[in-house]
């Protein structure tokens, strides 16, 4: 019999294996995290009236000649109120953070950041959403670096703690190659 | 019995889309040209819905966006690369030709190909067997 067969009688067995080694390495991936199609490209144009000094704008210019994390965030997300802990801590340690404040109630949000604390330098507020597809923002939190010349470095999609941090943002963090 | 079923079927909800919202347009091609880029453009969030059949803000706030870029006169490509630029090849249900996604679109033919090979293979033997020439 396996004379008759010859060798492709295995066939079977080794598509059967090919599968499983390729299923296998793709079991760990998250699949919730999408490549950003902004690396290494400009922020997009912003121009949002800032939730904290009333009748302000924030551009772009804001972002120049910093490093600066751009986090995504509202009252609505539980995730956020998770994170927002340790985006306090960054702020004491002097990370730069901007909250685009996604989608929601002013009120609520000045509220929040009464109640929490403040770690933002500016809080653009995006209440259409418009700026959120600009960014390609499909959820909060999302946490985007942006580096002195207001490019997009990084793309993060969840929860902002200390691992993400060292495994995600440390390598970028102000270690762009000139 | 075969009437009850009978009018049971009737009964028998067609599949409605998860999309309530009412957009108006100018005319009925636009209308057209909605859903079918609803249908075309993946929900980012949810993954695995279009954006017709999602609930999620991100998939409502696309709707939006589209209804307006059609009520703008965009053409159906721009809407398409508007969102690619934004959320990348991922947003569309017709992704492109590139090297990352070429196994995408050759996955199938390869498929197909191997089935064909393995049917000639099998038929020639068989063939084979039957004129009693025995290969052993």
């Amino acid at each position: 019999m396996p004379s008759r067969n010859g060798w492709w009688m295995f066939l079977p067995l080794v598509a059967f294996i090919g599968l499983a080694v390729l299923l296998a390495t793709q079991l760990g991936r998250n699949t919730e995290e999408l490549p950003t199609a902004l690396a290494g490209k400009p922020l997009p144009t912003m121009q949002l009236p800032s939730l904290m000094r009333t009748g302000s704008e924030v551009s772009n210019d804001f972002f120049i000649g910093h490093w600066t994390l751009l986090n995504v965030w509202a009252t609505w997300c539980p995730t956020c109120y998770v994170e927002h802990p340790y985006l306090m801590q960054l702020a004491e340690q002097g990370v730069r953070i901007v909250g685009l404040n996604y989608k929601d109630d002013a009120g609520k949000a000045r509220e929040y950041l009464a109640k929490y604390g403040n770690p933002f330098v500016e809080v653009p507020a995006d209440e259409s959403g418009r700026y959120g597809i600009d960014l390609g923002v499909y959820g909060a939190p999302e946490t985007f670096v942006i580096n002195p010349e207001g490019e997009v470095v990084l793309r993060y999609v969840g929860e902002l703690n200390d691992r993400s941090w060292q495994q995600r943002f440390a390598p970028v963090w102000q270690k762009e190659a000139e | 019995m075969k009437r009850l079923v009978l009018m049971l079927l009737c009964c028998w909800p067609l599949a409605l889309p998860a999309v309530q919202d009412i957009y108006q347009f100018d005319s009925v091609i636009d209308e057209q040209r909605f859903r079918e880029l609803l249908v075309q453009l993946r929900c980012p969030k949810c993954q695995n819905q279009a954006i017709s059949d999602s609930d999620a803000p991100i998939a409502q706030d696309m709707r939006q966006q589209v209804a307006e870029m059609i009520r703008a006169g965009r053409s159906d490509e721009e809407i398409v690369d508007y969102f690619v630029q934004r959320y990348g090849d991922f947003v569309s249900y017709h992704p492109p030709l590139t090297p990352q996604t070429m196994i995408l679109w050759l996955a199938p033919l390869m498929a197909m190909g191997g089935g064909l090979l393995l049917v000639v293979f099998q038929i020639r033997r068989a063939r084979r067997i039957t004129r009693g020439e025995d290969i052993t």
